[in-house]
């Protein structure tokens, strides 16, 4: 074994009850060098890792680090390997300083002494590049800022070994750049790198080398430079796909929703939703960009009735076939009563739009259980839709009982957005349509988002990834902190401008 | 030392066939059994089998026994029932006890003071009607609080049980003409508002009761709008929401199902059993019947097996005490091992025990 390899993996296997999340997968990470764990959701990536990190024990396998055999029972083992994991979900004490929580958990000796972790966390941040005030509170911190400190923690623990989960999905394109110069950083000091994640450009830019893992399984590892894109989608994906959003463009276009003025508080007196003003119409596809958490849920649920609009908030709904409704003061009920077809994918889908311990006819049946006489369900018409979903969109389940939460993110999503379109909406509106979802089913709600838009529905596209906002919108719309900050047109827009928007609130609006 | 696999793990394990499902019960109730043999031969120097005899006994030997067993499962039954659709709804109802006392405490009501001027058949209808409505009213007050302001519903419900107790006390003394501290049975002598005999047999009223409430409640959550609501709502109030269902709504209108059930259990036991009231009328059955609900898994049908399983078991306790001289609570213990080795066997139907293996390391 030659000694650059700092983490040698052999034949991990990883089951859960029936799933197998790991099948006798073999690589290695080397030492002076960034790795890309590429994978589609539920490919094993994170599993595979998380064994690393003292998570998970594998059911089978070997792992040496540094050439010897080794058992890691929990994350106290990792550690002592140098082995360092940043979890999609920052685990950091929200009231504590950054610097009490760098120190958190550890040995009196670095407790104690917080000049001295305090000087030697500076040393860390000036030798990587990491701008960090010690003395912020993490609830202070953005999403970002956050991220920074897991990975300064995990530095200061004395990790060789950095493994990060994802950490460019809540990002904006200026603060990857950055993550990204940092770890180039670590990587020439000796580090050994892994990035888990599922998107290509990242790959292709940050990684040397990329492996694969496909369904619970090792595929293949390549060099970097000596691959491309469609190569490596076609390992991931294990066919040959296309990975074009076909955009047309509708002519005809008419007013929609004209939402004026509409301001949520929630309930920790934040304006949430700040003053926005937008018209959306027919035949379009309008993206909403932001980082998460700016006013995008909010705003989508105000319009749903959701949420308690402030005084001089306005959402008026035209339809050729209802006519003209104001939307604000009306409950989510009244909008169903009165037949308003306005359709909503929540970001949440077992938690909002669907219930997961029931199967497709009870969740098709969600809105409109209400329908027929008597005090009794009518679960006829909603089994006939539900087979119907089942077969045009293509849902893997067993049958139209079985529980949605024990299916596969994809199909779950796709039960969920064949029910919205199924009713024939005038407008269709999306939080995080594709989140979690593989490239194939993600491709499928695309063309469905588009296939609406040219039967002439009113689309909203709330989503986390620029460039397919950017290859799906008519027109984008940026939202930084609750504001509107701009609204763009997709066709000419680039994602540079588009990342600006999201975290500089422009000045006089 | 630092090769060494953990050497027991727990891995999940949701798939299990039912018939394994059964399996593991089985074999926790023969495990409870041997385990409770060796208690009581170690304490008490008794031939298990002997006991358990004694037990089956005590539930068994004579038809008017088996009509009791009978009478108690139904009642036991009609209390977890009731508790059923507030479980769905994720609303922890620990109020069953002050649910049913109040409505007892209406029965009596109407027994003692309509005993002489109305038809039997009437304080019947009323007391039924009345006992409903004091169980309603007891399961209303923290659905309100719990829909307004977001009170615990757990704190609120059990704290209602000691108002429910006192207000026995109070009536009790109020009632208690012979400076007895206790009522004592209400009209021995017209059996007004009793509970008749029917096709000669004095309990088929209580079953017939009790088998058209659990009719009701499993119809009501499986069929009817209402019960896919409390689903909707329990699952998630989020969905709830983005459905148009009106939570608060749903809230108050199950504690009121739930709490006029329990009211009614009252009333079975008031007119149909004792025909007397006290504190001790519902007898902790409020709270068992937390543990039937939650064995049967919220399915009505199956806790006629664990309501059964459970007033078997008491009344074997009791023969066993009065059989063997024994303390009634060492033989609760019985009862106790029993129940705990169902509920860990639970903990085996979803995950299973990986050992290491020997010939690795």
């Amino acid at each position: 074994m030659d000694n650059n390899c700092a983490v040698q993996l052999t034949n991990i296997t990883k089951s859960f009850g029936p799933v197998v999340a790991n099948e006798n997968v073999s690589f290695d990470i080397r030492k002076h060098e960034v790795l890309a764990l590429l994978g589609e959701n539920g490919s094993g990536k994170t599993t595979i890792m998380n064994m690393l990190a003292g998570i998970y024990y594998p059911d089978s396998g070997e792992i040496y680090v540094n050439g010897n055999l080794v058992s890691i029972k929990d994350p106290k083992d990792a550690y002592a390997l140098g082995i360092g994991m940043i979890h999609q979900h920052y685990k950091l004490i929200d009231v504590f300083s950054a610097l009490e929580n760098i120190v958190l958990g550890l040995k009196a000796e670095g407790k104690k002494d917080l000049s001295m972790a305090r000087e030697k966390v500076s040393e860390i941040c000036s030798k990587y590049g990491f701008e960090m005030d010690l003395d912020m509170k993490v609830y202070d911190m953005t999403v970002s800022q956050k991220q920074t400190l897991e990975i300064i923690k995990v530095l200061y623990r004395g990790a060789d070994i950095l493994i990060l989960d994802e950490p460019t999905a809540v990002l904006t394109p200026q603060e990857t750049a950055r993550l990204f110069n940092i770890l180039r950083n670590m990587r020439d000091d000796g580090k050994a790198i892994v990035i888990i994640t599922h998107k290509l450009n990242e790959v292709m830019e940050i990684s040397d080398r990329v492996t694969i893992l496909r369904k619970g399984q090792y595929i293949g590892t390549v060099n970097t430079a000596e691959t491309n894109p469609q190569q490596l989608t076609e390992m991931m994906v294990g066919e040959k796909i296309t990975l074009d959003i076909k955009r047309d463009l509708v002519e005809e276009k008419n007013l929609r929703l004209e939402v004026k003025n509409l301001t949520v508080i929630n309930n920790e007196n934040k304006r949430v939703v700040d003053d926005v003003t937008f018209n959306l119409y027919s035949g379009e596809v309008l993206g909403i960009a932001g980082i998460s958490g700016s006013g995008q849920k909010e705003l989508l649920e105000a319009i749903m009735g959701l949420q308690k609009c402030e005084p001089g908030s306005s959402v008026v709904y035209y339809s050729t076939a209802h006519g003209v409704h104001e939307l604000v003061g009306l409950s989510t009920q009244e909008i169903i009563e009165h037949g308003l077809h306005l359709a909503f994918v929540p970001e949440d889908r077992l938690g909002m739009g669907l219930v997961g311990n029931m199967g497709m006819t009870d969740n098709v049946m969600l809105k409109r259980y209400r329908k027929g006489p008597g005090p009794f369900l009518h679960r006829e018409q909603p089994h006939q839709t539900a087979v119907k979903i089942k077969e045009e969109l293509d849902v893997q389940t067993p049958d139209l009982e079985y529980p949605l939460r024990k299916l596969s993110g994809g199909n779950v999503q796709k039960v969920l957005v064949g029910r919205e379109i199924n009713n024939k909406p005038t407008v269709l509106m999306t939080a995080y349509a594709v989140r979690g979802l593989d490239i194939n089913t993600s491709y499928a709600i695309y063309n469905l988002l588009n296939e609406q838009k040219k039967r002439g529905v009113a689309v909203v596209y709330v989503g986390e990834d620029l460039d397919v906002l950017l290859a799906l919108s008519d027109r984008i719309m940026v939202l930084c902190n609750g504001k509107v900050n701009g609204i763009l047109d997709g066709r000419t827009a680039n994602k540079e401008e588009v990342g600006l928007l999201m975290t500089h609130l422009k000045e006089g609006e | 030392m630092e090769n060494k696999q953990p050497f027991i793990r727990i891995r999940k394990k949701d798939d299990r066939p039912l018939w394994q499902q059964i399996l593991i019960k089985v074999i926790a109730i023969i495990i409870a059994l041997i385990i409770s043999a060796l208690f009581i031969n170690l304490i008490t120097k008794l031939n298990p089998i002997k006991v358990y005899e004694s037990m089956f006994r005590g539930a068994f030997s004579t038809t008017r026994r088996i009509w009791i067993t009978i009478r108690d499962t139904a009642l036991l039954l009609s209390i977890a029932v009731a508790l059923t659709p507030a479980f769905k709804l994720k609303f922890w109802n620990t109020g069953a006890e002050g649910q049913i006392l109040v409505g007892g405490l209406a029965t009596a009501a109407m027994m003692i003071y309509f005993g002489d001027k109305l038809p039997s058949a009437v304080i019947l209808i009323c007391s039924m009607v009345l006992s409903a409505l004091a169980g309603a009213l007891w399961g209303f007050l923290p659905a309100l609080f719990k829909a307004k302001y977001n009170t615990n519903e757990t704190l609120f419900t059990l704290m209602m049980n000691y108002v429910g107790i006192q207000l026995v006390e109070f009536f009790v003394d109020v009632w208690d003409k012979k400076q007895s501290h206790s009522v004592g049975v209400i009209n021995p002598n017209t059996q007004a508002g009793w509970f008749p005999s029917v096709f000669g047999q004095q309990y088929i009223l209580n079953i017939i009761i009790v088998a058209a409430v659990t009719i009701f409640v499993f119809v009501y959550l499986r069929y009817s709008k209402h019960g896919y609501e409390v689903a909707v709502t329990g699952e998630s109030e989020n969905t709830a929401r983005y459905t148009g269902i009106n939570v608060p709504g749903v809230i108050i209108r199950t504690m009121l199902i739930s709490g006029a059930i329990c009211g009614l259990a009252g009333f079975t036991e008031v007119a149909g059993i004792s025909h007397t009231i006290s504190t001790k009328t519902s007898g902790g059955r409020g709270f068992t019947a937390i543990i039937v609900t939650w064995l049967a898994k919220l399915n009505p049908i199956i806790m006629v097996i664990y309501s059964f399983l459970i007033v078997f078991l008491d009344k074997g306790a009791i023969q066993i005490a009065s059989d063997f001289n024994l303390n009634e609570y060492a033989s609760k213990i019985i009862t106790g091992i029993l129940l705990f080795c169902i509920l860990a066997s639970e903990f085996f139907t979803n995950y299973e025990i990986v050992f290491r293996h020997k010939e690795e390391h």
